[in-house]
């Protein structure tokens, strides 16, 4: 799993990867009460904004950490938004994107790499 | 995520370690280091409806009033009559400039035969003592009160847990107040809050208010509730939280808080900036503030557009969420008398999107304050 200085992560199968926002995320927001989840079909740039995640208190844009084209998103969460809070980097991920291009990837923090950015935080 | 904010210009309340040792997420809030949430807002949110909740509100600015013009002084700067608030009882009003625009709302009350005791926003404290000192009348003091801290106890089992620790203050009824003595000390009570439910607002010196605390909390059925329920709970009561429903160029009239004008302030006109009101009373609105209900979709939050059905923009939500407690989206905002009925389909755009809402009664969650039965 990689991250993002903007706390999502990419867990790469394939030529498709699974992307999420990460634990230090889902708890910095709180509950969270809605999702809007990116469409089926839709090309994404690394850096957009393609997903919103809603708290009781405010609505947290979620940048694209790779660039590709949304192949599925995580249709649980918008009947159970809690998911994010209970598992964000297991079943609380938003959507599956083909790579238009791996070497993003490897340009991600590593866990490590990202627990060592958390603690500057 | 923004970046931590800076917190060397913060001021402190006295329980602010008491927080932090309880994990609550610490946010900037009207220049104060405030809890927001312990261990989430919506478990606290549901647990203040069941149960109950303490809140540390000692950032709320406390004053007191005193001399034979402590009343006149009042009421040359509100819409209320205080010469009927008889010892013991309290009333809701607002500190209003001179062209009727809301400056705060506050809490009035009369613990004491002698002198009216308020409680005003935290953010709004200073320009409201230094208005209120401005414009004294006669024989008026002001008593600006910055060493008493303010805890809200808010919650059905509100009563249970005053009942062990100042069980003189559960003979009191909803907008009730008094002078009680906890530990030697001397406490001023209010049968009030903001939240819907029953409870109780204890102001209390400062260097007790950590034992206090203690002594409230060490009930079970009571957690420590942040600054994040607290609003969620005022907006399902329906209740204006001041720099969104109102500020000074809302008019008591639009914000519809007609329920702290006093009809004798009204017959006799003599209201700030009566003028730009009474035509507005008359029925000259063009804006008035409105609860809207969601079924589904994204929260509509402060500043998302109100639309009619014809998809043109008719208006503005000014507070917006979930609803914990009744389920769905909830929402204040202001719209055009014309449509402001009860029952009016109209939408709310978030992210350019339309979503269906509807005009409906206030509050949105039951109130479950202990009033004295009507005979």
């Amino acid at each position: 799993m990689r991250f993002t200085k903007d706390h999502e992560w990419v867990l790469v199968e394939g030529d498709t990867a699974l992307v999420g926002i990460s634990a230090y995320a889902a708890d910095a927001l709180g509950d969270v009460v809605f999702v809007e989840l990116p469409e089926v079909g839709k090309t994404v740039n690394q850096g957009d904004s393609f997903a919103v995640v809603e708290s009781v208190k405010a609505a947290s844009d979620v940048y694209a950490p790779i660039s590709g084209e949304v192949i599925a998103a995580n249709d649980e969460l918008s009947s159970s938004p809690e998911v994010i809070n209970a598992a964000p980097e297991g079943t609380g991920w938003l959507a599956k994107i083909k790579l238009s291009d791996a070497t993003q990837v490897e340009a991600l923090m590593d866990r490590d790499a990202y627990e060592a950015f958390l603690s500057t935080l | 995520m923004a970046d931590a904010p800076n917190t060397e210009t913060l001021k402190y309340t006295r329980l602010y370690q008491r927080h932090v040792d309880l994990g609550a997420r610490i946010v900037p809030f009207a220049g104060y280091a405030m809890p927001v949430q312990y261990d989430g807002v919506l478990g606290e949110h549901k647990w203040t409806r069941t149960e109950c909740g303490l809140f540390d509100v000692s950032h709320m600015g406390q004053a007191r009033l005193k001399g034979k013009d402590a009343i006149a002084t009042l009421e040359a700067l509100t819409p209320t009559d205080f010469k009927v608030l008889k010892a013991g009882r309290q009333k809701y009003s607002l500190l209003l400039n001179d062209n009727s625009g809301i400056l705060d709302d506050l809490m009035v009350s009369r613990p004491e035969a002698d002198g009216l005791f308020l409680v005003v926003n935290a953010g709004c404290k200073d320009q409201d003592f230094a208005y209120i000192g401005h414009n004294l009348r006669g024989d008026t003091s002001l008593e600006i009160l910055s060493d008493r801290a303010l805890l809200a106890l808010q919650g059905p089992k509100a009563k249970e847990v005053m009942a062990k620790v100042i069980p003189a203050a559960c003979e009191m009824y909803f907008m009730d107040c008094g002078t009680f003595i906890w530990q030697g000390h001397t406490v001023y009570i209010s049968r009030s809050g903001y939240t819907g439910e029953d409870g109780f607002e204890i102001s209390v010196h400062e260097n007790q208010v950590a034992e206090l605390w203690d002594a409230l909390l060490s009930d079970p059925v009571v957690k420590p509730i942040g600054l994040g329920a607290r609003d969620s709970l005022r907006l399902e009561a329906g209740m204006p939280l001041y720099g969104h429903e109102m500020d000074t160029g809302y008019s008591l009239a639009e914000a519809n808080l007609g329920f702290a004008m006093s009809k004798s302030r009204l017959e006799a006109g003599d209201i700030p900036g009566f003028g730009r009101l009474k035509p507005e009373l008359e029925g000259g609105l063009t804006r008035v503030r409105v609860a809207l209900k969601g079924e589904a979709g994204p929260p509509a939050r402060e500043g998302a557009k109100i639309l009619n059905q014809a998809g043109e923009e008719i208006g503005y939500i000014t507070s917006g969420g979930p609803s914990p407690s009744a389920g769905g989206l909830i929402a204040l905002g202001y719209v055009p008398p014309a449509f402001s009925e009860v029952g009016t389909n109209l939408t709310w755009d978030v992210r350019g999107k339309a979503y269906p809402c509807t005009i409906v009664t206030l509050p949105f969650v039951k109130n479950g304050y202990h009033r004295k039965k009507s005979v």
